[in-house]
């Protein structure tokens, strides 16, 4: 039904996550305020474990570390719908075929997210110890975490953006759907704590590229009908 | 009248499941003993709370590319039917491992999908309320519903065959039909899923027509 007027070209979805770079650049605050959120989340937990920083098991570290991402990127991403002006969005959808629009805002995202998730586990790492012992495998979880996030909640975050209340409905909604991956996650980067080899992690690896597989494809699907109501 | 051959069809299987699932014969097992009986009520359930999601999905899909509210009702209302159904699945599953495991909630990875799975169509229903357009509403929760079915498969059915699950066919632990399903379950356990179908479906149907009776009336209350 949702006829897109033209076929989504490589070309439009390079000019769309150009112009999302260069709307966060001229609003700094918006980056800055995300980068803030999750170096004071950070520090919040440093400090509220502070006295028993040497009793923090490795579970305890990854779970945290993980938690404090979600909620950064629920936050990071609820806003990439509602931020703009409902006259801006009509205007884009008279320029672009919606399909362009939800990839290139789910490319966008992952890349914020990466940026934000590797900055804060750089902090995260430096005030509350660094435990990991195969980097390489955590830089890839933290990608893959990234990509994931980014995919689930951008389809959600244009939900939520419909409705009211949408900060509320925006974690409803997406809790309880970005829960497995979280979970893999969360096993992905306790194998590369553990310095486990790699072909241990081939199942999680998987899994988690088929999930975000499921998501990218759903998402440029159903994001035409929710574009125009 | 309307068709009513298939409530009456309901109603002889549930009673059939009832009085079969207390009195016919079940196999002897160890630790599991008579609790057995509980697969008429806990798996036949679950089966039947999946059978109606996906239902609600295919009605789902099919607003989207008619664009009639009436299939946005039915989506909606075999929805809750099956959410009803989950909550009773989750009971009945308490209840049996409460005997068998030792524990009402066990850390199980199917138990905590279930309830996550729960969770995802609250969420769903908490969307519907907060439109008020009734078709910016159906297009929304549309979206969403599929979205959601496409998350609950995996979380239900794959991922606790990845992990170690108490469940049958995961972790090691064979699957039910291999050896302990024998003829007597089978004859009580299939009818027991169609019964439910069909019982969540007449629930549903109620509400549907109960909801389309209001739309005429606040029509007519406009008019």
């Amino acid at each position: 039904m949702p006829a897109s007027r033209h076929h989504i070209t490589l070309n439009e979805i390079k000019t769309l996550i150009w112009k999302e770079v260069t709307l966060e650049w001229r609003q700094k605050y918006a980056l800055s305020g995300m980068l803030l959120y999750v170096v004071s989340t950070v520090f919040v937990c440093y400090l509220s474990f502070n006295l028993r920083r040497n009793q923090l098991t490795p579970i305890v570290w990854n779970t945290l570390f993980w938690i404090i991402l979600l909620f950064t990127a629920v936050n990071a991403i609820a806003k990439s719908f509602s931020q703009e002006r409902h006259g801006r969005l009509l205007y884009y959808y008279n320029l672009c075929s919606p399909q362009a629009i939800v990839i290139s805002k789910i490319i966008y995202n992952s890349l914020v997210m990466s940026v934000l998730s590797g900055l804060g586990f750089i902090f995260y790492a430096f005030v509350m110890g660094n435990p990991i012992q195969d980097n390489g495998l955590f830089s890839i979880c933290i990608l893959l975490a990234s990509i994931g996030f980014a995919s689930v909640l951008t389809l959600i975050a244009g939900i939520a953006s419909k409705a009211d209340n949408s900060a509320t409905l925006m974690a409803v909604l997406s809790f309880p759907i970005i829960l497995p991956m979280l979970l893999m996650t969360i096993r992905l980067a306790k194998n590369a704590m553990d310095g486990l080899d790699w072909s241990v992690s081939t199942d999680e690896i998987t899994t988690l590229l088929s999930i975000d597989l499921i998501v990218i494809t759903l998402s440029y699907l159903l994001f035409p009908y929710l574009w125009r109501s | 009248m309307r068709k009513i051959w298939w409530k009456i069809l309901c109603i002889v299987i549930i009673f059939y499941v009832i009085i079969m699932g207390f009195i016919g014969p079940v196999p002897r097992l160890a630790i599991i003993n008579e609790s057995i009986r509980n697969t008429y009520f806990h798996v036949a359930l679950w089966l039947a709370m999946t059978t109606l999601l996906l239902l609600s999905m295919v009605f789902s899909v099919r607003y989207l590319m008619k664009g009639n509210i009436k299939d946005d009702d039915i989506a909606s209302e075999v929805a809750k039917a099956a959410i009803f159904f989950g909550i009773l699945g989750c009971l009945t599953g308490s209840v049996w491992a409460n005997y068998t495991w030792g524990d009402p909630w066990p850390n199980d990875p199917k138990l905590n999908g279930a309830a996550v799975g729960i969770l995802i169509y609250l969420a769903y229903l908490l969307l519907r309320s907060s439109f008020e357009d009734e078709q910016r509403r159906a297009r929304i929760s549309s979206v969403y519903n599929i979205f959601a079915f496409a998350v609950f498969i995996p979380i239900i059915y794959i991922l606790p065959r990845l992990t170690d699950s108490l469940h049958p066919g995961s972790g090691g632990n064979s699957t039910f039909g291999s050896y302990d399903f024998d003829n007597n379950i089978r004859k009580v356990f299939y009818p027991a899923v169609i019964g439910y179908i069909l019982l969540g479906l007449w629930i549903a149907e109620l509400r549907i027509r109960i909801k389309q009776i209001n739309r005429v009336r606040e029509e007519a209350l406009i008019e």
